[in-house]
C-alpha cells in the first residue's frame, strides 16, 4: 500500500513494514520454542495428587518461592512418598487411594532442609492433616516467614532520617524509571490524543526481550565480545542483550502504529474505540507472555545480586547508580531532542495543533510513527532498569502502568516535562510512604494521589486547563 | 474427542453461575456505558463493594444476612460518589483511569496483611452464605434441572446451585424490567441525551453532571448486586477474583451482546461463556488426549487461552462491528465528542 510518492517517508516501505513485524514475530516464537520445553511434564499415574506451593514474602511484600524442601507423606506407620520442591517452590505427590474415596495423610515439612532463616510461620502445624480425595486431590499449605524481613517489618520501622533518605534515593530511582516510560505514554497522548493502555506490556516486553537474549540468545552470538572487552567484563552480556532489546522494542512500537492504530485512524475508529481497543490488546498480549515466560519471576543472569555501596548515610547497589544515571541522561537527550532537533520540534507542534502542523508541511503520520517507536523505547528501557533492580515477571508492566498513569495525571497529561516531574514525585512517595505504611500498601498510596489529584487539580501542576474539559 | 460433554459444558455454561453474574454486571455496565456513555472501567469494584459488603457485614460485624444485603448496596453508592464526583465533571479518559485504578485500590487493600481481621487477606472471607442456603427449598445432594422434551440433553445442578441460578436469574429479569422502564422513562431519555450531546443537555437546562453521577450509582448499584450474587454462589469473596481483568470480561460481554439495548447484555454474558466454555472445553481435552503436542500447550496454559482470546475478542468487536450482535450503530458512545 504506497501512499503518496511526494514525501520522503522511508519508514513507509513495505520492506520497513515487513522486517517490523517479521522481526517481532520471529522473537515472540523463537520465546515460545525456548521456554515451553521447560514445561513439558507429564504425569503418568491415575493416582490423585497432593500438592502444595512453598514461598516466602520478600520485603516488598512479593511471594518467592522456596525450592529443595523435603517433604513426606505418610498414614499412620505407612509411608506413602516423598519429594523435594522444585524451583518454582512446588511439589506433588501422588497417593494412592487403594479403591477409597478419600485418605486422610500427615504430611511433613523436613524443617532442617529449609534455607537459612526461613521458619515455619506455625510450628505447631507441621505435620498437616491433609484429606486427598479421589477427584480433586488434596493441597497442603505451609505458611513460612523469612526472619530477616520479618524482623525489618518489626524493627526498622522508626521514622529516622537515615531511613528518609535511603527511601528517598530509592523514591528518586523509581521515579526516574516511571518517568521512562512516563514520557512515552504522554507522548503517544499528546499527538494521537489516545490513552495508550498497551503502554504497561511496552515495559514488560524491553525486558522479557532483554531477558531471552541475556538468558538465551545474545551468550551464543555475541558471548565473545562480552569475554573480548576488558572494559564490560563478563557481565557485559546484559549491555548487548539491553541494545538488542532497545532496538527491537524500537521496530515493534513502530509496527504497532504502522499495522494497527494508523489502521485505526484510517477507518475513522474514534478516540474512545481505540482506548478500549487498547484494553483489549494489553490483556492478550499480557496473557501471550504469561503463556510464553510462565509466571515465575526471574532475574537477568548479570549483577542480579550487588553489594551496596556507602553514599553519606545511605546504600545503593552500583547497578541502582548506574539505574539513576542512564535514566537521567536519556531523559535529558528525550528533552533535547523534543527542544532542539527538526523531529522533535516536529513532534511538539504535531501535539500542540495536528492540522496547523500538516498544513505547514509536517508528515504527520512520519511523526506519529516516530513518537511510537522511541516512546517504545523508552518504555522498554524503563523495563529493563526495573527488571535489573527487581525481577522480570510478564505483568510487570502492568503493574507498573497505574504508577505511570499516575505520575503523568499528577503532572498534566500530554506534557513531557509534566510526565518527568509527576513520575518523580509519585516514586518518592511511593518509597517513602513505606515509612508509614505496610510495603504491600505501598501502590495503593501511589493511586489515592491519582484520585486526590483530580479531585484537587485536575489539569496536573504543569498541564493546561483546556486539556481536562 | 468426546464432543458431547463439551457441547453439553458449553450449553450449562449459559446458564451456569457465572453467565448470570455476567449478565447482571453488563447490565449495571449498560447503563454506564450503553445509555449515559460514561466510560466505567472498575465495574469490577462496584461487584467487589457489594461482595465485600455482604461477607464483612455478617463475619466481621456478625449482621443480619438482610442488612448485609443493605450494607453491600449502600458500599456501593458511596464507591459511586467517590468516584463520580470529582470526575464526572472532567473529560470521559480520566473517569476511565480513576474508576480502574480504584478498583485495583479496592483489590489490594482487601487483600493486604493490614486488613486482615477484617477482610481476610488473600484468602479472602469464607462461610458466610450459611443463611442463605438455609432457605433454600432444594436438596443440596440431589440433582436438579429442566429436561427439553425430545432432545437428549438434560443440564443437572446440585441443590445450592440451583437455588442461587434460581435467585440469580429471577433477579435477572427484575432488574431488566428495571431498566426497560427507567430507559423509557423522562430520566432515561436524559441519560441518552447525555450520551449524543452533553452541551446540548445542558442547554436545555438539566444538570448534566448530577444525572451521569446518578447513572454511575444506578449501574454500580447493580454491578454491586452482580458481586452479591457471585460471591452467595461461590460461598466466598477472593480479593483476587476481583481483578481488573474481570471487568474488561464483562465488557466484552456486554459489547458482544450490544450496547444501548435493554436484554442484549444478558444475551452476550450468555453467548460469551458458550464460547469460553465450548473453546477451553476443546482445549482441556486436545491437552488430556494429547491431541495437542505438550511443547504447544499444557494444563496450565489452557486456562490462560481464555485471557488473551477474549482480549483479541475485544479488539476484534471494536474494529469490526462494535454494535455487537444486536446493537444499533446510532446508539454508541464511541465517536469523538
Amino acid at each position: 500500500m504506497r501512499r503518496r510518492a511526494v514525501g520522503r517517508t522511508v519508514l513507509d516501505k513495505p520492506f520497513w513494514s515487513k522486517l517490523c513485524a517479521s522481526v517481532t514475530f520471529a522473537i515472540l516464537l523463537a520465546m515460545l520454542l525456548v521456554t515451553g520445553q521447560s514445561g513439558a511434564q507429564s504425569d503418568a499415574s491415575d493416582d490423585p495428587v497432593l500438592q502444595g506451593t512453598l514461598s516466602v514474602r520478600d520485603s516488598e511484600g512479593e511471594k518467592n518461592p522456596v525450592p529443595d524442601v523435603s517433604i513426606t507423606v505418610a498414614d499412620g506407620a505407612d509411608s506413602i512418598g516423598a519429594t523435594v520442591s522444585g524451583e518454582d517452590g512446588t511439589f506433588e505427590i501422588p497417593v494412592p487411594l487403594n479403591g477409597a474415596e478419600e485418605r486422610v495423610v500427615a504430611v511433613t515439612l523436613e524443617e532442617d532442609t529449609l534455607p537459612n532463616g526461613v521458619n515455619l510461620r506455625n510450628p505447631d502445624r507441621n505435620p498437616l492433616q491433609i484429606t486427598v480425595r479421589a477427584q480433586s486431590g488434596g493441597r497442603a499449605v505451609f505458611g513460612l516467614d523469612d526472619e530477616a524481613v520479618e524482623n525489618t517489618y518489626a524493627a526498622d520501622t522508626g521514622v529516622t532520617m537515615r531511613r528518609v533518605l535511603q527511601l528517598s534515593a530509592e523514591g528518586i530511582k523509581l521515579g526516574l524509571i516511571l518517568a521512562l516510560a512516563a514520557m512515552g505514554l504522554s507522548l503517544v497522548f499528546g499527538t494521537t490524543g489516545l490513552v495508550n493502555f498497551a503502554h504497561g506490556e511496552m515495559i514488560t516486553w524491553g525486558a522479557l526481550v532483554a531477558f531471552f537474549f541475556n538468558a538465551y540468545g545474545l551468550a551464543g552470538i555475541f558471548g565473545f565480545l562480552a569475554g573480548g572487552l576488558p572494559l564490560i567484563g563478563t557481565g557485559g552480556n546484559l549491555v548487548f542483550a539491553a541494545i538488542a532489546a532497545l532496538i527491537i522494542a524500537f521496530l515493534t512500537g513502530m509496527a504497532m502504529d504502522r499495522f494497527i492504530f494508523r489502521r485505526l485512524r484510517r477507518r475513522g475508529i474514534g478516540l474512545t474505540s481505540q482506548l478500549v481497543i487498547t484494553i483489549g490488546l494489553s490483556m492478550a498480549i499480557r496473557y501471550s507472555f504469561l503463556y510464553v515466560f510462565r509466571g515465575d519471576p526471574r532475574s537477568f543472569k548479570d549483577w542480579a545480586v550487588q553489594k551496596g555501596v556507602d553514599i553519606g548515610p545511605i546504600t545503593l547497589a552500583p547497578k541502582d547508580l548506574w539505574t539513576i544515571g542512564i535514566s537521567l541522561v536519556v531523559l535529558i537527550a528525550a528533552g533535547l531532542m523534543l527542544q532542539r532537533t527538526r523531529i522533535g520540534k516536529a513532534m511538539r507542534a504535531v501535539a500542540d495543533n495536528r492540522d496547523l502542523a500538516a498544513s505547514s508541511g509536517i508528515d504527520v503520520e512520519r511523526v506519529i510513527i516516530l513518537v511510537w517507536g522511541y516512546g517504545a523505547v523508552l518504555a522498554a528501557l524503563s523495563g529493563i532498569l526495573f527488571g535489573l533492580g527487581e525481577s522480570v515477571r510478564w505483568d510487570m508492566g502492568f503493574r507498573l502502568l497505574l504508577m505511570v498513569f499516575a505520575g503523568v495525571t499528577l503532572g498534566g497529561l500530554g506534557t513531557a516535562f509534566g510526565a518527568l516531574v509527576g513520575s518523580l514525585v509519585v516514586g518518592i512517595f511511593i518509597q517513602v510512604s513505606t515509612l508509614f505504611i505496610s510495603p504491600e500498601l505501598k501502590s495503593v498510596g501511589a493511586l489515592l494521589i491519582l484520585v486526590l489529584i483530580l479531585v484537587a487539580r485536575p489539569q496536573g501542576i504543569l498541564g493546561q486547563k483546556e486539556r481536562i474539559g | 474427542m468426546d464432543w458431547g460433554s463439551i457441547f453439553e459444558g458449553a450449553i450449562r455454561a449459559a446458564f451456569d453461575l457465572d453467565a448470570v453474574v455476567f449478565a447482571i454486571a453488563a447490565i449495571g455496565l449498560n447503563i454506564h456505558f450503553g445509555y449515559t456513555g460514561l466510560l466505567n472501567f472498575g465495574q469490577v469494584g462496584f461487584m467487589a463493594a457489594g461482595a465485600y459488603g455482604v461477607g464483612i457485614a455478617t463475619t466481621y460485624f456478625g449482621w443480619n444476612p438482610w442488612v448485609a444485603l443493605v450494607v453491600g448496596i449502600l458500599a456501593a453508592v458511596v464507591l459511586a460518589l467517590i468516584l463520580g464526583l470529582p470526575t464526572l465533571r472532567l473529560r470521559a479518559d480520566y473517569l476511565a483511569i480513576v474508576t480502574i485504578a480504584t478498583s485495583e485500590i479496592l483489590r489490594l487493600s482487601f487483600r493486604s496483611v493490614s486488613l486482615r481481621e477484617f477482610s481476610g487477606g488473600s484468602n479472602g472471607i469464607n462461610g458466610f452464605a450459611n443463611a442463605f442456603y438455609a432457605w433454600s427449598p432444594f436438596d443440596p445432594q440431589v440433582q436438579y434441572g429442566i429436561r427439553i422434551p425430545g432432545i437428549d440433553l438434560s443440564i443437572k445442578f446440585f441443590g445450592n446451585r440451583a437455588w442461587i441460578l434460581l435467585i440469580g436469574w429471577i433477579v435477572v429479569v427484575a432488574l431488566l424490567i428495571f431498566v426497560r422502564l427507567a430507559v423509557s422513562s423522562p430520566w432515561g431519555r436524559v441519560l441518552k441525551a447525555i450520551r449524543e450531546d452533553e452541551d446540548a443537555v445542558r442547554a436545555l437546562g438539566k444538570n448534566a453532571y448530577w444525572f451521569k453521577v446518578q447513572s454511575l450509582i444506578v449501574g454500580g448499584v447493580i454491578g454491586a448486586i452482580g458481586g452479591m450474587v457471585l460471591s452467595i454462589g461461590t460461598q466466598t469473596v477472593q480479593p483476587d477474583v476481583y481483578s481488573t481483568s474481570l471487568t474488561f470480561f464483562v465488557w466484552t460481554a456486554l459489547i458482544l451482546g450490544g450496547v444501548g439495548r435493554t436484554w442484549s447484555p444478558v444475551i452476550g454474558a450468555m453467548i460469551f461463556w458458550v464460547l469460553l466454555s465450548f473453546t477451553e472445553g476443546v482445549l482441556r481435552q486436545g491437552v488430556e488426549n494429547n491431541y495437542l503436542p505438550d511443547w504447544l500447550i499444557d494444563g496450565v496454559q489452557v486456562g490462560q487461552v481464555r485471557f488473551i482470546m477474549v482480549g483479541l475478542g475485544l479488539c476484534a468487536l471494536l474494529i469490526f462491528r462494535p454494535q455487537g450482535i444486536f446493537g444499533d450503530r446510532n446508539e454508541m458512545a464511541l465517536e469523538d465528542r
